[in-house]
């Protein structure tokens, strides 16, 4: 077959879900990508390795091949025998499948939960307290005059960030790097405050602090203290100045603030400076979301049951309590007794009295890849790649929804998330007697 | 000596998690702890060499690695993956996040002691399955 340029493809990797990706393939194989980063690169290139064709369950302590109808029975069978089950992932696949997802979840009285859990979760809680002043990252490539990141690293975690959206990219309005200033808070001076017009040092788990006393110093009160978190007052109230003497300005932030001390309120205090910050100038924010699809997991799962994550049917309609109707939480308190987990790796990811608690329950996971929580599971269904294998709409950090498309064919006997899912549904459906 | 451990993406764990989760790359970019040179050398320890961490939710033994974001004295890095999760804190607050950023540690030289593979670490947490 002849080599083949397949042109505007969707990025699978981060949430900034670059659209404007050439991909050179031939005879069913990626040969090359061009206008990716360093990341996206190595994702097209590999992500044919280490992968399963068939389904496997544990016997024995090792995995043996299994037909897919048989692995079909064995995951409905669990979920439709478990008393409070946990459905887990999410951020790897596309909405269309997480509607499915959601559905099974509602089906058998378990949580649904997704990877935002362990990301920008404390971001949705600020939100539900303050509202966010925000918008797309159009609008920033256009307008922004003053970019912020704080307690994130584009360079390294959101690779062309900076060129496609913010300080780097030729927008109308502005027409490149010399159009605007950069200001980077960190603990670390990192790649991407290396780059920065102004660098500010915080000291680890003081962001509140900081952030508490730009607010007072927009609001022109007094700081009666010679630093705050490390940084001098005459520095706060220089950054104080540059952010109200801007025109458009943003705010984009990380982990940095979300897995530090105060968690949601670190994201209480910046969504407070925003708003004050719009009593003299238009300045708004943004999270840096990581996975591919978790603004997706949200907007589905939000648009299905009222809410963003962790949301728990066991009661027979959705609550949501973070902290309590989250995956970490449940696991860690013992209290799931089986799992299904859906595009994701909770097992490299959790703290280890969660991860425990998930392998020792009877686990499915479905996954293109081997994994820790692959190999940790009873029953692993391998999944074909939403974007590179199979299409389906995802959310752009911004919220903006774009659609993938298949580039290759999957391996001989892969199916896709929405496939397997919908074998799932259907199979515990029967064994619930519901019609 | 004391420090607090931060965990994040790297660009090496980014490119490498996506090579594969059990090859030789993932386990050079991830099974690391970055130091501040000045840090290191109050160590006397040199990159590639192994290292205890500790916390009060566990011990887990990685390389030791010079950071590239450096200046951060008594900061060190660890990159997100199943070494940093050995040791970090689940407490969520009521938000659902555990803690992964700002988490008290002891280091210290580990010369004696062992790298866990991916498969080990797995097999610890999940037991005899």
């Amino acid at each position: 077959m002849a080599e083949k340029t397949i042109q505007d493809v969707v990025c699978t990797f981060c949430g900034c879900c670059c659209d404007n990706l050439e991909v050179k393939i031939k005879d069913e194989r990626i040969l090359g990508v061009r206008n990716s980063c360093a990341i996206s690169m190595s994702k097209f290139l590999n992500y044919d390795r280490e992968r399963l064709s068939a389904p496997v369950q544990r016997k024995n302590g090792s995995f043996e091949e299994m037909k897919f109808e048989d692995a079909v029975e064995k995951t409905a069978s669990i979920l439709a025998n478990a008393k409070y089950p946990i459905l887990y992932g999410w951020s790897l696949t596309s909405c269309e499948a997480i509607e499915i997802g959601v559905e099974l979840a509602e089906l058998v009285g378990g949580v649904i939960d997704n990877t935002t859990t362990t990301c920008h979760g404390p971001s949705i809680l600020g939100v539900h307290d303050i509202g966010e002043s925000t918008c797309t990252l159009g609008e920033v490539r256009h307008r922004a005059d003053l970019v912020v990141y704080w307690g994130c690293n584009p360079v390294h975690a959101h690779p062309l960030h900076m060129l496609r959206y913010s300080v780097q990219s030729k927008g109308r309005f502005r027409k490149g790097r010399k159009d605007r200033k950069l200001i980077v808070v960190d603990v670390r001076k990192t790649d991407t405050a290396k780059q920065a017009d102004y660098f500010i040092q915080v000291a680890p788990n003081q962001d509140y602090e900081l952030l508490s006393a730009l607010r007072t110093a927009v609001k022109m009160g007094e700081i009666e203290q010679n630093s705050i978190a490390g940084v001098p007052v005459e520095k706060v109230e220089e950054i104080a100045d540059l952010m109200i003497n801007c025109e458009f300005g943003i705010i984009f932030y990380g982990l940095g603030l979300t897995m530090s001390t105060g968690k949601s309120r670190n994201i209480d205090a910046a969504l407070s400076l925003v708003r004050e910050l719009n009593n003299r100038t238009k300045f708004l924010i943004m999270p840096m979301r990581g996975h591919f699809n978790v603004t997706g997991a949200n907007q589905v799962t939000a648009w299905q049951t009222g809410y963003p994550f962790a949301v728990d049917f066991s009661k027979g309609y959705p609550r949501y309590n973070p902290g309590d109707t989250s995956a970490v939480d449940i696991l860690a308190r013992g209290e799931c007794d089986a799992a299904l987990v859906v595009a994701s790796d909770p097992i490299s990811n959790f703290p280890v009295v969660a991860s425990r608690h998930l392998s020792r329950v009877p686990l499915v996971t479905i996954d293109p890849h081997f994994t820790p929580t692959t190999l940790a599971s009873d029953i692993v269904i391998p999944s074909s790649f939403v974007g590179i294998e199979t299409g389906g709409t995802v959310y752009r950090m911004d919220g903006v929804p774009l659609l993938t498309r298949k580039l290759v064919e999957p391996p001989k006997g892969v199916r896709s998330d929405e496939e397997i899912l919908s074998a799932i549904l259907r199979r515990t459906r029967e064994l619930k007697g519901v019609a | 000596m004391k420090f607090i451990l931060l965990t994040g993406r790297t660009l090496g764990q980014g490119r490498s998690k996506e090579i594969g989760k059990l090859s030789d790359e993932y386990a050079k970019n991830v099974g690391i702890c970055e130091f501040d040179p000045e840090d290191l050398k109050s160590l006397q320890i040199s990159p590639g060499q192994n290292v205890s961490v500790t916390t009060k939710h566990g011990t887990v033994v990685v390389k030791a690695a010079l950071s590239t974001q450096a200046p951060h004295r008594g900061l060190i890095f660890m990159p997100y993956g199943l070494w940093t999760s050995m040791i970090c804190d689940p407490e969520t607050h009521q938000t659902g996040m555990p803690s992964l950023k700002g988490i008290e540690a002891e280091v210290t030289p580990a010369p004696g002691e062992k790298v866990l593979s991916l498969r080990d670490l797995v097999a610890y947490i999940s037991g005899e399955k």
